[in-house]
């Protein structure tokens, strides 16, 4: 540290030390009173079966969604293995989350960068948009079948106008001046979209795919429930089908881990891609 | 000009309008002439929002005019020009890129060896004063720093023509001195012809040639004048020269006369 603050113009001064040291209290304080908000929620749960408020017929019980998660962890749940239904599921969301960002990119990029093809597309595209995405799973069904695929093809549809419209729109949002400082030092159309472009669009891309994978899961695990013969959805549908309240929420704790991994792998790509940033910076 | 030399920049009657949102036609150029000589400083001063960055719009190749004509060495201005470098007022070095990356984005762009326009832009970076910082991103820098970086990232391309707007007017006083000596350390070997466009009055005598002030909008070259201080020229002291003092009169006797007229107009 002693050598590097010699070569480098940032110091490491006791000013930083003390922002550091703040920020980490602060960090402790959230940590704390989010783990105090789930032990209430929780707790008034349990308790609220307990004392006979809530009935666990319908609600379930904490205790109960932890005995079922066990249960399905040590002997297989009804449909096969746990990890099976998991494995399944995460393949259709990350292969559709993966088509749909990457079609939604390359979209997005191209009909920002050309005025033409934008003002062609865009109606369509809102068209689309506003159309009640989840429908077009029965459609899959019935084309695709029961497998992955009516899954995937779902779950794209779900990620790529999320991802398509943040891409639009970090294009088009891209600073005037570096594009046409990028011109006078001699970029081509090409170059200026690899230099220029796609750069400053990055952080509204990944910010979008923060979300989508949520969707995708979203997309999944409808496709699933529509009609499948694995996955998380179908594990939901078949405890809602023998009134097992436990196994819907298992279920969906199970997902929202899922949802959780995804999301902290995001965020380090994300850290990754935007060093340049200065709060990124300040992360390290 | 004589024929013999052509001028490194030269518009002719040249006119530039915008339509408004709301409709209406709004004239920022109207009969523009200036006549710039290869390797000449000149400077344009004018009120505010009088088509100062139009006319390096126009110049650069990023704008068309309506009406006239602008030539870089007797040759039509038709899109961007490879001779040109601009620096602009705001920060336009690339966020994403360390200053090594900055300053090699010209050659690279241009299709330069990537080991060549790296020894080069290590050169460049050098000269401005920048060694050390080659791996820093511009948000480490300061705002002194990061208009270093552009003009390495500028003069890197050896432009022959230089187009400056108002590029130290975000920097405070004691830096902006600094950057005018360096710039016109630089300029004194590159030898380039500049159009300066400046609102500091002290900062066109000290570093042009010539001063052209502009007439309020739709602007014209209201009048131009001929900066006869020796050079190589100190920034620091100039300005409290009595020549340089009867010069700034002058001026801006003609630059007031116009700021008040723009102002009664609006």
């Amino acid at each position: 540290m002693a050598d590097s603050s010699i070569t480098t113009p940032l110091p490491a001064d006791p000013k930083l030390e003390t922002a550091i040291e703040r920020m980490r209290r602060h960090d402790r304080l959230v940590l704390t009173l989010r783990l105090a908000v789930l032990v209430f929620l929780i707790g008034g749960w349990e308790l609220g079966v307990r004392a006979g408020l809530i009935d666990p017929f319908f609600f379930g019980q904490p205790s109960g969604i932890v005995v079922k998660l066990i249960d399905w962890f040590q002997n297989g749940t009804s449909i096969g293995p746990l990890w099976k239904q998991i494995w399944v599921t995460i393949y259709e969301a990350g292969a559709g989350f993966l088509i749909g960002a990457v079609m939604g990119i390359l979209c997005g990029i191209a009909l920002g960068r050309n005025q033409l093809l934008s003002d062609v597309f865009s109606i369509y595209i809102k068209v689309a948009n506003s159309i009640p995405r989840v429908v077009l799973g029965s459609i899959f069904i019935v084309a695709l079948g029961l497998g992955a695929a009516s899954k995937i093809a779902l779950a794209v549809v779900m990620v790529f106008f999320v991802v398509f419209a943040n891409a639009f729109q970090g294009v088009r949002e891209a600073d005037k001046n570096l594009i046409a400082n990028a011109r006078i030092l001699g970029a081509s159309n090409w170059q200026m979209t690899r230099a220029v472009v796609i750069p400053s669009a990055l952080s509204w891309i990944l910010a979008s795919l923060h979300v989508s994978f949520g969707f995708a899961l979203v997309g999944a695990i409808v496709g699933e429930f529509l009609g499948a013969r694995e996955g998380m959805g179908l594990l939901i549908a078949t405890a809602q089908g023998s009134f097992d309240s436990n196994g819907v929420f298992a279920a969906m704790i199970v997902i929202a881990v899922v949802a959780l991994v995804a999301e902290w792998i995001l965020t380090l790509i994300e850290n990754r891609l935007l060093t340049w940033r200065p709060d990124a910076t300040i992360n390290e | 000009m004589t024929a013999a030399s052509p001028s490194a920049i030269e518009l002719k009657h040249v006119a530039r309008r915008f339509v408004t949102p709301s409709g209406e036609l709004l004239s920022a150029l109207e009969d523009f002439d200036l006549s710039i000589a290869p390797g000449e400083f000149c400077a344009i001063v004018g009120p505010t929002g009088c088509g100062k960055s139009t006319t390096l719009g126009l110049i650069a190749g990023l704008a068309r005019p309506q009406a006239g004509e602008v030539t870089l060495f007797d040759k039509k201005v038709d899109g961007v020009d490879r001779r040109v470098g601009f620096v602009f007022q705001q920060d336009a070095v690339f966020p994403w890129r360390d200053v090594l990356g900055n300053v090699m984005a010209g050659p690279l762009f241009r299709g330069v060896a990537k080991d060549k326009a790296e020894v080069e832009a290590r050169d460049w970076i050098v000269r401005v004063g920048l060694k050390g910082f080659e791996g820093h991103h511009p948000h480490q820098l300061s705002g002194g720093m990061r208009k270093r970086v552009a003009l390495a990232q500028t003069f890197i391309n050896n432009p022959q023509v230089l187009l400056m707007d108002e590029p130290f007017s975000a920097l405070d006083v004691q830096t902006r001195e600094l950057m005018q000596e360096e710039l016109l350390q630089l300029w004194a070997q590159a030898k380039s012809a500049v159009l300066f466009v400046t609102h500091d009055l002290d900062e066109a005598i000290l570093l042009a040639d010539r001063v052209a002030v502009l007439t309020t909008r739709p602007a014209r070259v209201k009048s131009v004048h001929t900066i006869d201080l020796p050079r190589p020229r100190d920034v620091a002291t100039l300005r409290y020269d009595e020549r340089f003092i009867a010069i700034a009169r002058k001026i801006n006797d003609d630059l007031r006369e116009e700021v008040l007229r723009a102002r009664a107009g609006h």
